[in-house]
């Protein structure tokens, strides 16, 4: 077997046991050596899964899959990971002597992410999903001396380890009645009986229960606001980001490759989720003063949009479910970046922080408005293309009601977003210095910005990576 | 159908282990609750030995009985306030503790009506050299998941020293 494919992960993992090991020996303050040696670390395995991207193997039996699919969301935590650490340079200081392991946990949260994404058996994916977990525990928890902070971490471990146990339970029924944990074996062997057993059913549901606690889908969303704005914001810009990605990832594999069969069951329960998700997610939003907490409320309300494009489960919801997760890494990093440098700057995540900040830095204003805007979907932004695809995907699937949905809260969201451009552009500037942006955040926003625009104007090349990436039932 | 002793021994431990485990959440003092919990994890290491599971058995014992529970019942040793009686109080209003309990009946009817309800295929009986097996999957087939085990444990103990050490890091 070409076990050369797994080099991706194990790098990923090498990096963090090497940035552990570079602390503990430059003590008390981390050498600045560490920051470089991750992000190019990152960028070269980056490049590395990339140039392999056609490169497919089935590992184990089907244990393990490095296939087109795994590659994409391999390529997107990668992403998201190296723009979160290029932007947290200044926000990370606060972390003093514990700052190599803060950069070790990343990495290895990234490890959990793409054994998550390439788990073809339930037992990876619990694996890959607790590795990832884990690290968010400690990671939320960063800022030790915020009882905030503090507070999320320890939010995030009671109810984290719950939604965990639901979907143990669930994944031991579907092995007591499917006989294995391999997906593609599992799919084999409950595709025969023309009702599906009612504890098949069970285990489907707390599956389902359990992986909408990790992309945060109402109703299971409760932790998500109180840890979005407890955290660290490069933290929750991770959370928001790649943990959302990780878990679709892990549902798609399960839900498209284990369970195909039992479409018919599970299609119109998504469907409802994605509803009350896209419909709560963007009315409470409405109601926020602090720009973290929107975002938060934001973030819930996409992980709604994605769930549309995995209730329609065909070519068109599928590929636009892996479009609209890459193009919203660098719309909603972009948006946390600039977040990031405010509250750095100002001490505050309220929505006057952001007064006046058009005049103050020209170039954050212009991110966030343009990332905000393209996460609204107006076009011709990136967000309008990727709604395009799901909603698309939701009217040939026959769900009208609720691609209707999603239109006319995808209006709404309009007016919470332009809140945040309203203070930065005619709030009442209190402040009149400008923002200092070191040049690695600057490199993260332009990125940001850039592919927001490029994808927007011109969404074929993605689109076409997309629709080779997506797994079909 | 005939109840056989296999039978009657898994009834009586399920029992053992549910009612330790309600023990453990219901109890007032925390110390009670930590050695109900060794209660539960025996009562769970029985039923291994009952499927035939006697590797997992002896090590849900010497893992779970053993240290982790030497380590819960240092923890509260550590942490013990003044009144034991008080150490593990019941949720502040009535309201949610009734509807939490009435909520986890409800799911166990359902799951339980779920697994009564489906027709299930009888076993093939125990497995010959289920440890050699076990080895085998674990640095065969598993060896992804198995490696990633092993970082999350790693990871685990340096978050843990990270959170307990405090902001001045002494």
């Amino acid at each position: 077997m070409p076990y050369g494919l797994l080099a991706p992960e194990i790098a990923v993992t090498s990096l963090g046991l090497v940035v552990l090991g570079v602390g503990l020996l430059s003590r008390p303050r981390p050498h600045p050596a560490v920051r470089v040696l991750a992000v190019s670390g990152l960028a070269l395995v980056l490049c590395w899964v990339a140039l392999t991207f056609t490169r497919q193997a089935s590992f184990f039996g089907g244990v393990y899959q490095v296939d087109s699919f795994a590659s994409f969301f391999r390529l997107l935590f990668l992403s998201a990971a190296l723009l979160v650490l290029l932007m947290s340079g200044r926000y990370a200081a606060r972390f003093g002597p514990r700052l190599a392991e803060w950069y070790a946990f990343l990495l290895f949260a990234t490890a959990g992410m793409m054994v998550m994404a390439g788990s073809g058996d339930l037992i990876a994916l619990y694996v890959g999903l607790e590795l990832m977990t884990v690290s968010f525990y400690v990671l939320s928890g960063y800022l030790l001396a915020d009882a905030r902070s503090a507070e999320a971490g320890l939010k995030y471990l009671v109810l984290g380890a719950l939604s965990s146990a639901v979907m143990l339970f669930g994944m031991s029924l579907v092995f007591a009645t499917a006989r294995s944990t391999v997906f593609t074996a599992i799919a084999a062997a409950v595709a025969a009986p023309a009702p599906s057993p009612p504890a098949l059913l069970a285990g489907i549901a707390l599956l389902a229960a359990g992986f909408a606690f990790k992309v945060a889908a109402v109703p299971f969303h409760m932790w998500a606001p109180d840890i979005y704005q407890g955290a660290p914001t490069p933290v929750t810009a991770y959370l928001a980001v790649a943990s959302k990605a990780a878990a679709f990832a892990a549902l798609l594999r399960v839900f498209l490759a284990a369970l195909p069969g039992q479409l018919p069951d599970w299609q119109p329960v998504v469907a409802l989720l994605a509803a009350v998700t896209i419909v709560a997610g963007n009315l409470i939003a409405l109601a926020q003063t602090d720009v973290k907490r929107l975002l938060a409320y934001s973030s819930i309300a996409q992980a709604g949009y994605l769930l549309v494009g995995l209730s329609a489960a065909n070519p068109y919801g599928l590929r636009g479910v892996l479009f609209y997760a890459m193009l919203y890494v660098f719309a909603n990093v972009g948006a946390f970046a600039v977040l990031t440098l405010v509250e750095v700057d100002t001490g505050g995540t309220g929505l006057d922080s952001f007064n006046g900040l058009g005049q103050r830095a020209p170039m954050l204003a212009m991110v966030m408005t343009v990332c905000l805007l393209s996460l609204a979907g107006i076009p011709p932004l990136a967000g309008f293309a990727g709604k395009f695809y799901l909603f698309a995907g939701a009217v040939q699937a026959g769900y009208l009601w609720l691609a209707f949905v999603g239109l006319l809260m995808s209006m709404v969201s309009v007016y919470y977003y332009l809140s945040v451009a309203k203070a930065m552009y005619i709030g009442p500037a209190e402040r009149t210095a400008p923002v200092t942006v070191p040049s690695p955040a600057r490199l993260c926003l332009w990125v940001c910005l850039a592919a927001t625009l490029a994808i927007g104007i011109y969404p074929g090349p993605l689109s076409a990576l997309a629709q080779v990436s997506a797994l079909l039932p | 159908m005939t109840l056989t002793l296999h039978d009657a021994t898994f009834a009586l431990l399920a029992l053992l282990t549910l009612g330790a485990a309600l023990g453990v959440v219901l109890a007032r003092n925390i110390v009670h609750s930590a050695f109900l919990l060794v209660l539960t994890f025996l009562g769970v290491a029985g039923l291994f030995l009952t499927l035939d599971a006697g590797f997992l058995g002896l090590v849900q014992v010497l893992v779970y009985g053993g240290a982790i529970s030497v380590l819960v019942v240092f923890a509260v040793m550590l942490l013990m306030s003044e009144q034991a009686g008080q150490t593990n109080p019941p949720g502040a209003s009535r309201f949610t503790r009734w509807a939490g309990g009435v909520g986890a009946v409800a799911l166990a009817l359902a799951l339980g009506a779920a697994v009564c309800t489906t027709a299930w295929e009888p076993g093939s009986g125990p497995r010959p050299e289920a440890v050699a097996e076990l080895a085998r999957l674990m640095l065969g087939d598993y060896v992804v998941p198995f490696e990633a085990a092993a970082v999350l444990l790693l990871l685990a103990v340096v978050g843990a020293i990270i959170l307990a050490k405090g902001e001045d890091g002494r």
